[in-house]
């Protein structure tokens, strides 16, 4: 099915099942413990031994040898990988650094060999007996060192690394009101609960992997790239994800390894990347430099907008596109955008939690926040001032397919009591508390893949959707199962949702805030399909057909759905594929941020007290996981403005804080109080759900609001992530804080 | 984790013998330190002997009016019974604003004393750490060291103390209680108990080879207005970087005690003596000496501004 003309009135705009707030239909499973995950799959495959990987010791050099002889004769060993007898290897397209490294190691931790044996704690023991003789050599661990040898990157995603309207330099130089400052933002790690984790087994030249894999065509791609084996040899099976935030879009050292150890071992083999190898292991967000320029009027209306950003990243890695929403987000006619990428002997840099977004506006909304006050406009009108309805670099040509983000800081700040806030900072006492309000707008881009399902009746008018989507705590299973019963007249419970195993038809796959409206997408091509098929069953005219209560009917005729399947079911299977409406009208979800905060007079301790937020996303399929998204995500906003960051080690070039204990996302007590309002909407030109991403434009200018919080209750401007108490007591001279 | 060992200990002596007598053995409790250690192979104990069973989990009032803490008390008991809710409050505070709800049920009042520093290189054995493998050198010293200590430290190692509870025990001058392999019985005072780095950083604490804390012990209470205030990155459940546990009595003096700030929990006699003079003057007794690196100087003024915002909680408690 092709989705090239806007939707029209179909049967999701029903609105029975679709758009209700359901709980999930996995959820009595998970919290049960009877979900299996990949790393317990020992009913899939019995007796799995256990590897262990072992992380190199230096950041960038070469292995001048190996000696296994004492990890051999370890009790319990049962094999030993190392890149001197896994046979040859690619890397995989997704891949930037190798997942098992050797003789050259591109950084540290990254996977030098996998010790095989018969227990978890046997692996263990001998990994650390396994002698590696490293030579290493200097590496470049400094983005702000490196700054002046970034170089201009390739497009990375169809998205140019550099575009330029008007005369950006005349226009700002001219500007009655200008804004020019320099943010940072540091590495920071997608910290999920469930760690990278993958059983292999080979049948014969057949592997199939259990793993935690967001996207499972990618993944079976690239394990048959890297083994230089048939894409049809491979399977993987990724039915529950404990959290990926971008960690798990990409085949990672667990499940190439799981491979390799057990093709040697000849028996099923299981690894996790323990938590503490995580950060420095697999990837993580890049950190970024970003200077922005606001050029505007007295009445905040900017007529100059540039937005420069600097990040690292391996050789032949990509940058982090923090300028994407500068793009887009507000007027004016001379503008530009860059993105320098400098080369860094750190981990791989990667896709993680709205990557370029979730940076971009940490820095672009708090300098909208100073302009703001340059300009004695109220941050909440001056971005509304600077709405625009078209994409402001293409022109009046290209609209946005919907944007609400007017109703959104409208209603946002309605709802939050924004008109108390004091716009004069350090003003507001609440006991030993400096409390101050902050607000940014959201923004993330609304992307739409290819995403197909089968779609099957049984006799029992049950129904059985089956697509290789995944589930990695977002609900997907649950919008799926109320897309399926939409279409075909049956109640949510009636269906069954079968995700994330690459026997099923390819999916859009979870990354990007694509995956709930092109996944339903896919869902709706096959329902209509089957739809076809059952009026045609019934002797019906398709277009004349309803589907409702179990029921086929035409008029006042009516067949049961079960009936019409008939003993061996009925299934079809379709896909949803995209015209060029995408190009036509800019796309994109929008909101707004608002946050409370106190920070400690004498110690300067930033305590959360509210957050509120507005969204526009389209249909919104399932009221209460989106609000579950969107609160998860405004946790993360907060945990980018407070604490998250991972510390480099410039001499030794590695993440320091490589465990739990010392890399810090928000716990319970810093995120006291949320609210979230859905603004409706319906975008006909996204898809034929009308629906768009969510889960991310959570996390895009939540933490900004924060920031620009705690600015308006102590009037220090901090503009280098994270905003710790040792920053802020650096500008405390003459603020509000004693 | 190597391979070790396991047996339950069937009395005090028993036990202090089974751990005296085996090369590399030791005693577990909460195991909620020493097991993370373990598994990555920073301690290797070749024996452990458990001393979860040995009824050294009961808490007493003293014959001198103070109270007696058994060694394998949890820290969520202690931090919950009534007689330190009420008596001992600043000890109770400061239990409650360590690790978090679950740790702290496993955690034991002589497993949180001994539980070892926080420094991240101390937990890379690829690192440098001299505190870890003596003499080869200490990685923290020019590298990442915000959250390490300030005072008290050497050129070997600057590694903190991390434990909250062990500073309200400072402050109220608690004793911990012991018995060795022959039976021999020591009370230690709390100030004697752990150790500078020094050249020796590895060495933490004054106990001998199979000494096994029985309990700690209180003195009377000491009446006044209790505060602990822990400043850390996020609300809850992180280490400190700089806390303050304080006594203020009715007649004007005050005692105080440091934590996230040194090797061991922080008390200096001068700080207490500087009380009338304010939050400032009692920073700068705490902290005569000090040598902080480029990275946790902040430490300093935070040590004072935390003592700002104690005295501001006594005043509001009036
Ligand atoms: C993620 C995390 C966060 C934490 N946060 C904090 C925090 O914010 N503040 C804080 O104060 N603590 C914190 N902790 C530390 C926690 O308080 C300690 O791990 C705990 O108190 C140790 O007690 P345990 O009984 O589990 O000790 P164990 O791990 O059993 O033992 C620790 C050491 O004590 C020795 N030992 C135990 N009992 C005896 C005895 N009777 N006699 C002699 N030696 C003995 C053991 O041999 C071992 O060397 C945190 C821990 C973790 C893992
Ligand atoms: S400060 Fe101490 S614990 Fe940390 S690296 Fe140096 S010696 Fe080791």
């Amino acid at each position: 099915m092709k989705f090239d003309t806007p939707a029209t009135t179909n049967p999701i705009d029903r609105g029975r099942v679709v758009g209700i707030p359901h709980d999930r239909i996995d959820g009595a499973a998970k919290v049960t413990g009877t979900a299996p995950y990949a790393y317990e799959r020992h009913d899939a495959a019995p007796k799995p031994a256990y590897g262990w990987i072992v992380g190199s010791a230096i950041a960038s050099g070469t292995i001048r040898s190996i000696d296994l002889k004492a990890a051999e004769a370890a009790p319990g060993v049962l094999g030993i990988v190392t890149y001197e007898n896994a046979g040859p290897l690619e890397k995989g397209d997704f891949n930037t650094a190798r997942l098992l490294g050797g003789p050259k190691v591109e950084h540290y931790e990254q996977a030098v060999a996998l010790v095989v044996a018969d227990t978890l704690e046997n692996a263990r023991d001998a990994a650390k007996l396994v002698q590696i003789d490293f030579a290493p050599a200097t590496g470049r661990f400094d983005l702000a060192g490196e700054r002046a040898n970034a170089v201009k990157p390739k497009a990375s995603f169809g998205s140019e690394p550099d575009t330029s309207v008007g005369d950006f330099d005349g226009a700002f130089a001219k500007a009655a009101v200008k804004v020019d400052q320099t943010y940072t933002t540091p590495d920071q790690s997608h910290a999920m609960m469930e760690p990278h984790a993958t059983i292999a087994a080979w049948n014969g030249d057949m592997l199939t992997l259990w793993t935690a894999n967001q996207m499972v065509a990618w993944g079976v791609g690239d394990v048959a790239k890297t083994l230089k084996i048939k894409k049809e040899n491979v399977r993987i099976v990724s039915p529950y994800i404990g959290g990926g935030f971008g960690s798990k879009l990409f085949v990672r050292a667990d499940a190439l390894l799981a491979a390799l150890g057990a093709r040697q071992v000849g028996r099923p083999v299981k690894v996790a990347i323990a938590r503490p190898q995580i950060p420095n292991n697999t990837t993580h967000r890049p950190a970024t430099i970003q200077r922005i320029r606001l050029g505007a009027d007295r009445n905040g209306v900017i007529d100059a907008i540039a937005h420069d950003v600097w990040s690292g990243d391996l050789p032949g890695g990509g940058p982090e596109t923090a300028a994407q929403q500068t793009r887009l987000l507000y007027r004016g006619a001379n503008r530009i955008t860059t993105h320098r990428l400098a080369t860094l002997d750190l981990p791989e840099g990667n896709a993680m939690r709205a990557p370029g977004e979730a940076v971009g506006l940490l820095a672009l909304e708090v300098a909208m926040d100073e302009l703001a006050e340059a300009c004695g406009v109220d941050p909440v009108e001056l971005r509304i001032r600077n709405d625009v309805q078209f994409d402001p670099e293409a022109g009046p040509q290209r609209p946005f397919s919907s944007r609400k983000l007017v109703e959104c800081l409208r209603q946002g700040a309605d709802r939050f009591g924004w008109n108390r806030r004091n716009p004069k900072p350090g003003q507001v006492r609440d006991g030993r508390w400096l409390v101050g309000m902050g607000m940014a707008s959201a923004f993330r881009n609304n992307l739409v893949q290819t995403s197909g399902a089968r779609v099957g009746v049984d006799a029992e008018g049950r129904v059985t959707v089956e697509t290789d989507m995944t589930d990695i705590g977002t609900g997907t299973y649950t919008i799926i199962g109320q897309t399926a019963a939409e279409m075909l007249g049956v109640p949510l419970e009636a269906v069954t949702v079968k995700l994330g195993d690459s026997r099923f038809p390819v999916s859009a796959g979870s990354g990007g805030q694509w995956g709930a409206n092109s996944s339903t997408a896919g869902v709706y091509a096959a329902c209509m399909a089957l739809r076809a098929k059952l009026a045609e069953k019934a002797g019906f005219a398709a277009d004349q057909t309803d589907f409702e209560d179990g029921l086929v009917k035409q008029g006042n005729r009516s067949q049961k759905l079960g009936a019409l399947a008939g003993r061996e079911g009925l299934w079809a299977e379709d896909k949803m594929e995209y015209g060029d409406l995408e190009k036509r009208y800019a796309q994109a979800t929008f909101g707004a941020h608002f946050c409370e905060v106190g920070v400690d007079v004498d110690t300067a301790e930033v305590r959360i007290r509210r957050m509120g937020g507005a969204f526009a996303a389209g249909r919104i399929l399932n009221p209460k996981s989106a609000r579950s998204q969107v609160i998860g995500a405004m946790t993360m906003g907060a945990g980018a403005a407070l604490m998250e960051e991972l510390v480099v080690d410039t001499r030794f070039g590695f993440f320091v804080n490589h465990d739990m204990a010392e890399y810090q996302v928000p716990v319970h007590a810093d995120i006291p109080q949320q609210d979230v309002l859905f603004v409706d909407e319906l975008d006909d030109k996204s898809s034929p759900m009308k629906a768009k991403g969510v889960g991310e434009l959570g996390i895009c200018g939540a933490g900004a609001a924060v920031a620009n919080a705690i600015y308006n209750a102590t009037g220090v401007r901090l503009r280098d992530y994270p905003l710790t108490i040792d920053k802020l007591l650096r500008h405390a001279d003459g603020t509000a804080i004693a | 984790m190597k391979p070790f060992t396991y047996e339950r200990a069937t009395s005090l002596e028993q036990a202090a013998k089974a751990v005296a007598s085996v090369q590399g053995a030791r005693f577990i409790a909460g195991g909620t330190n020493l097991l993370d250690l373990m598994k990555l192979q920073i301690e290797t104990p070749a024996h452990l002997v458990d001393v979860n069973r040995l009824g050294l989990d009961k808490i007493e009032k003293t014959p001198e009016g103070g109270l007696r803490i058994g060694a394998l008390v949890r820290n969520t008991d202690l931090a919950a019974d009534a007689t330190v809710r009420r008596d001992y409050a600043v000890l109770s505070r400061a239990l409650v604003a360590g690790a978090s709800g679950q740790l702290r049920n496993k955690a034991t009042t002589a497993g949180n004393l001994l539980q070892r520093t926080r420094c991240p290189y101390f937990y890379d054995t690829r690192m440098p750490c001299n505190k870890r493998r003596p003499g080869s050198g200490c990685a923290a010293l020019k590298g990442i060291s915000r959250g390490l200590a300030i005072i008290g430290t050497s050129d070997a190692c600057i590694a903190q103390h991390p434990s909250d509870m062990a500073v309200a025990m400072r402050l109220l001058d608690a004793t911990v209680e012991t018995v060795d392999a022959a039976g021999g019985r020591r009370a230690i005072p709390i100030a004697d108990f752990h150790r500078l780095p020094g050249d020796t950083p590895h060495v933490e604490h004054t106990l001998k080879p199979g000494e096994l804390i029985t309990a700690v012990t209180l003195p009377r209470p000491l009446g006044g207005t209790h505060v602990y205030h822990k400043v850390r990155d996020r609300a809850s459940y992180a280490f400190a970087l700089v806390s303050v546990a304080a006594v203020f009595g009715k007649d004007g003096s005050a005692r105080f005690a440091f934590g996230g700030l040194a090797p061991k929990p922080w008390r200096v006699a001068a700080a207490d003596a500087a009380a009338p003079s304010g939050a400032k003057a009692v920073a700068e007794a705490a902290l005569a000496g000090a040598r902080p690196t480029e990275q946790n100087g902040f430490k300093q003024g935070l040590t004072a501004r935390t003592l700002a915002s104690v005295f501001r909680q006594k005043e509001a408690a009036a």
